[in-house]
């Protein structure tokens, strides 16, 4: 008790004579880098989930073909869920002669519950955002339907039995999903509307749409009670499965910013290990002198300890408003970029704040405050004598547990953490060979350079071993900061080719065999560059490996699916430049008419279908019993034309089908496509112009918020830098005021001090660069699934960049002990 | 060191002169219990040192012995009277603030009380550096140097200062000093030469 009391005491009086401010600002801008991050990972990955949420329209969407129990909207009306139906059904829609086989969707109050939906004044136009569904008696048909019935604002078109006034021009949708089925033009209606139509009928082909949103942990609840309470045939989406796509930009985003909220947390390690130092340091004196007086050595113990405690929570609170704010900031200057608005901030990062200041504290400062309680009484005797050498498992022993500690808890994914421990390790131990190596030769090179250099590659030699943790804590700095760059710039390539700016941005199905050429020659003479152009026939799969599916079981929705739902099958001479033979081999002309089929990868892992198995399918009454030629893997997001199951030609050509491609519109060729719509009223027109727009919307965000915490990062990366130079300002004061003493030009030194940082810089540039090529090599083969390429320019911006920041900061950091006069440095002794 | 047999009695005044690395300092850290010997015994206050762990003879410290040393040791963070009142605290008395104040007037800095010690001069921080040797009234009082990082004037104060003190205090007095006038006023002088008694 006597220790406390003592500790929060002199923690004042410390306070007040600004002995602890050095380790408290160094705790606070660490907790303040973590938890900007931790505030910003966790906002702008709940905004990127949103987003991605809009696909669906909700956050929770729960489908069937027949209409579902009221139970599932009493019990999310019971966990306060917003809810919202969606009714979806095909059928033709008239306007005076004229017709078209729409999407009708029926919606309820609230639809959709994320995104928005834009309507307008008129067809193909951008259009305006509203919170409101048709009213009553009143539609909105989707531009290419308007188009293809030559209806306007205020016609009276006819659904089913009933009549309905067009009141706006629907321009898209949140869910305009990327199903055939939804590929029909679209009319948004009321659902009170729908009885009138009396379209639906016994057998008629409704899909029914419960939609669900709120907050996260409630909805994470209410989909547990949703599977355990849903029928078999009711299917359940979350944000998760709503598109491979923005899936797989979610689960990136979510990886890379995982990693640079990591890279903060080890920054701060650094920059904690190194303040703490310093107290050391500084506190010697004190502690050997309370033992003089008396103190035992737990005594003297408990009191920095309790101090380092208090400065703990004290940097935690301040870090966390100083993070908070700091992110809010960011955050303001990404407005203009974030079409949603950002989830408020949790405080689950401020908790995370002090846990990992307490745990970055008891792995990175105890061990320095063991040692300063082991100096000996006599150091008031003699300065010369320190503690003794600290044992090699309590100088690394706690640090290296803390940081495998709070890895793991970043990273939660054993690969992961294995691999960025074991680069971490590797890479500290090359480093401080390295750096063990420069001091060496830092040493022999001091005769060949001038005085100032001399001074400064002295500095480094003489303290050869705060050198090496420097050129340690340098390089990893940089390090971590290059790789992000290097990934960052892989993934954001990665991101841009595989949706160049000629993406088809419209598909045609439904094309009759015998429009085929007229459609494709009325598409090119309207300035549209077409893809490849490839038959679509119906087929369900009935029997693997002469097993009826009907009788087997599946793992998985994705299984059953492929199993039991209609299927999209084609025919190809060629697999497209998009599709990548992974087993098996293409057939040639001498196999067309074989009963042969390639495909898809993600068919294969589903069903567990290997080449040479055998499949049956139904197409139209018709068994084709075919077998497994090749597995492709393909590259969905090319937005060409491709199929899970294409068959070898010669097998399917007299089977009914229709044909399917996709081609890049201009916006202002796009404007023919009401001609087109008319010209060809049987082919159904797919815009995909939408769905690209919220696809690289989100990607662009996904960039967007890398970069900012790459920003974070660098900032926490800079106060390493200051951190580790102001441990070491006491020492210039003293050398400056002896340099000056003997003649030492103010000049001279500063070059020196420039000598020595630039030298420091380099190196620890140098290393980094080597060393983040490593890790980026393994980051985006292993666990990104990039091709590498080594990044020269950031490596050079590494080495340049960290000679030029370590040597800024140094300037700046000991401008203060250079203008000090040197007799108050000799005076103070 | 070698061959040094010394006994000091209570009371006594003992200054301890020499050349540099006579082992002056040596000495004066055995005797306080600051370094141990490789061979032999030190004896102070009754209780033998070398039988003691660190922390007991930390506590034996705490309660019988004062220091004054050559460069004042006052803890920058600290002010004049919490400088003063840290002893007591760390021995666990409760009226540290009072003695502290009082022992502050004694060595005449009153008026200095809420001085940082970067904020006064040498002689004050040794005179502060006094206040707190004497603030809890030590058996032994182990001074070296004291007067070594002062001007004549202001050394010959604080001398004056600690032998006033000691007089007062009954306290015993273990001196290394080259102040010739220092020494003089100590009942014993005891010269070191290359680690002996000379």
């Amino acid at each position: 008790m006597r220790a406390i009391a003592l500790a929060c005491r002199s923690l004042r009086r410390e306070w007040r004579s600004g002995e602890l401010g050095v380790l408290l600002l160094a705790i606070t801008i660490a907790v303040a880098a973590l938890t900007g991050v931790g505030f910003l990972v966790s906002r702008i990955s709940n905004a990127v989930a949103l987003q991605a949420s809009q696909v669906l329209a909700a956050d929770l969407r729960l489908g069937s073909p027949q209409p579902l129990s009221g139970e599932y909207a009493a019990e999310a009306a019971r966990r306060r869920l917003a809810t919202a139906r969606n009714t979806a059904l095909l059928s033709v829609v008239f306007n005076g002669e004229r017709s078209q086989l729409t999407n009708l969707r029926a919606v309820t109050a609230g639809y959709p519950l994320r995104g928005q939906v834009f309507i307008a004044n008129e067809p193909f136009v951008p259009g305006h955002p509203t919170h409101e569904i048709p009213p009553r008696g009143e539609v909105w048909p989707d531009s290419r339907l308007l188009a293809a019935i030559g209806a306007q604002l205020g016609s009276e078109i006819s659904i089913g039995a009933a009549t309905l006034r067009v009141g706006n021009v629907l321009i898209s949708r949140p869910d305009q999903g990327g199903t055939f089925a939804e590929l029909a033009p679209t009319l948004l209606m009321n659902e009170a509307d729908l009885p009138a139509t009396q379209l639906i009928q016994p057998g008629s082909r409704v899909s029914y749409r419960l939609l669900f949103a709120g907050e996260r942990a409630k909805i994470d609840a209410f989909k547990l009670w949703l599977v355990a309470h849903k029928q078999p045939r009711e299917r359940l989406h979350d944000v998760t499965d709503a598109s491979p796509q923005i899936r797989n930009a979610v689960e990136r985003a979510g990886r890379f910013l995982s990693l640079a909220s990591l890279v903060s947390v080890l920054l701060c390690a650094i920059a904690v290990a190194m303040s703490a130092r310093q107290y050391v340091r500084r506190h010697l004196d004190s502690v050997a002198l309370l033992k003089t007086l008396g103190a035992s050595r737990a005594f003297t113990l408990s009191v920095s300890a309790v101090q380092l405690l208090a400065v703990a929570v004290c940097g935690s609170v301040v870090g966390c408003a100083v993070g908070f704010l700091a992110q809010e900031w960011l955050l303001s200057t990404l407005h203009g970029l974030l079409v949603v608005d950002l989830p408020p901030a949790s405080l689950e990062p401020a908790a995370v704040g002090l846990m990992t200041a307490v745990t970055v504290l008891g792995g990175f400062a105890m061990p320095p405050l063991i040692q300063l309680s082991r100096v000996p009484a006599l150091r008031v005797l003699r300065r010369d004598i320190g503690p003794p050498p600290p044992l090699i498992w309590l100088a690394f022993g706690p640090a290296v547990a803390a940081i495998a500690f709070l890895v793991f808890w970043v990273v939660r994914e054993l690969r992961l953490f294995i691999w960025f421990t074991a680069g971490l390790a590797a890479f500290v131990l090359v480093v401080s060979a390295a750096g063990a190596l420069l001091v060496l030769l830092a040493g022999r090179l001091r005769g060949r350079v001038g005085v100032a250099w001399r001074f400064g590659v002295a500095n480094l030699s003489r303290r050869r071993a705060e050198s090496v943790v420097q050129i340690v804590a340098f390089a990893t700095g940089i390090m971590v900061l290059l790789v992000l760059s290097i990934v960052r710039n892989h993934l954001d390539r990665d991101w841009r080719h595989s949706l160049p700016a000629d993406l088809p941005n419209y598909f045609f199905i439904n094309i009759p065999p015998g429009e085929r050429e007229p459609f494709i020659h009325f598409l090119q003479a309207h300035g549209a560059r077409t893809a490849r152009v490839l038959p679509m026939v119906r087929g369900r799969l009935t029997a693997i490996r002469g097993r009826p599916v009907d009788s087997m079981k599946f793992d998985g929705e994705e299984a059953e699916n492929f199993a039991t739902r209609e299927q999209n099958l084609t025919w190809a001479a060629e697999p497209g430049a998009d599709n990548r033979l992974i087993a098996g081999k293409w057939w040639t002309p001498a196999d067309y008419g074989k009963p042969l089929v390639s495909l898809a990868s993600e068919f294969q892992d589903s069903l567990h279908v290997r080449v040479g198995d055998q499949l049956t399918f139904d197409v139209g009454g018709e068994r084709f019993q075919v077998q497994v030629a090749s597995i492709r893997k393909v590259k969905w997001d090319s937005f060409q034309p491709n199929f899970f199951v294409v068959f070898a030609p010669g097998v399917l050509e007299k089977t009914a089908g229709t044909y399917i491609t996709s081609a890049r519109l201009s916006a202002q060729d796009a404007r023919s496509l009401a001609q087109l719509a008319r010209r060809f009223p049987s082919v159904s027109i797919f815009d995909i112009d939408g769905l690209l727009m919220q696809v690289r919307s989100i990607l662009d965000k996904a960039v967007k918020a890398v970069q900012s915490v790459f920003l974070f990062t660098l900032c926490a990366g800079l106060t390493v830098l200051l951190a580790a130079v102001q441990a070491s300002r006491d020492e210039r004061r003293y050398e400056n005021a002896m340099l000056r003493t003997f003649g030492a030009r103010r000049a001279t030194i500063l070059q020196g001090v420039l000598a020595e940082f630039v030298t420091l810089g380099l190196l620890a540039g140098l290393l980094a660069a080597v060393g983040a090529s490593i890790a980026a090599y393994f980051i985006d083969t292993r666990i990104l699934q990039l091709p590498y390429a080594f990044d020269a320019p950031a490596c050079v911006l590494g080495i340049v960049g960290g000679a030029l920041l370590v040597a800024a900061t140094g300037w700046l950091a000991t401008r203060s002990v250079l203008r000090q006069p040197p007799l108050w440095t000799l005076r103070a002794g | 060191m070698h061959d040094v047999t010394l006994d000091i009695a209570a009371g006594e005044s003992v200054a301890i002169v020499g050349p540099s690395g006579a082992g002056k300092s040596t000495l004066l850290a055995l005797l306080a219990g600051l370094d141990l010997p490789s061979t032999g015994r030190v004896v102070l206050d009754g209780q033998d040192l070398t039988l003691l762990d660190e922390d007991g003879r930390a506590r034996l410290r705490a309660h019988r012995v004062g220091f004054v040393f050559q460069s004042f040791h006052l803890i920058p963070a600290l002010t004049a009277l919490e400088n003063v009142m840290l002893p007591l605290e760390l021995a666990g008395s409760a009226r540290a603030r009072p003695a502290a104040l009082e022992t502050l007037e004694r060595v005449g800095l009153r008026s200095r009380t809420g001085h940082y010690p970067r904020q006064l001069s040498g002689g004050e921080q040794q005179r502060v550096a006094l206040a707190r040797a004497f603030v809890t009234r030590p058996a032994v009082l182990f001074a070296d140097e004291p007067t070594g990082n002062l001007d004549t004037v202001t050394g010959g104060r604080v001398g004056e200062l600690l032998f006033e003190l000691n007089t007062s205090t009954h306290t015993t007095l273990v001196l290394v000093t080259h102040d010739l006038d220092l020494s003089s006023r100590c009942t014993r002088i005891i010269r070191m030469e290359a680690g002996r008694l000379a």
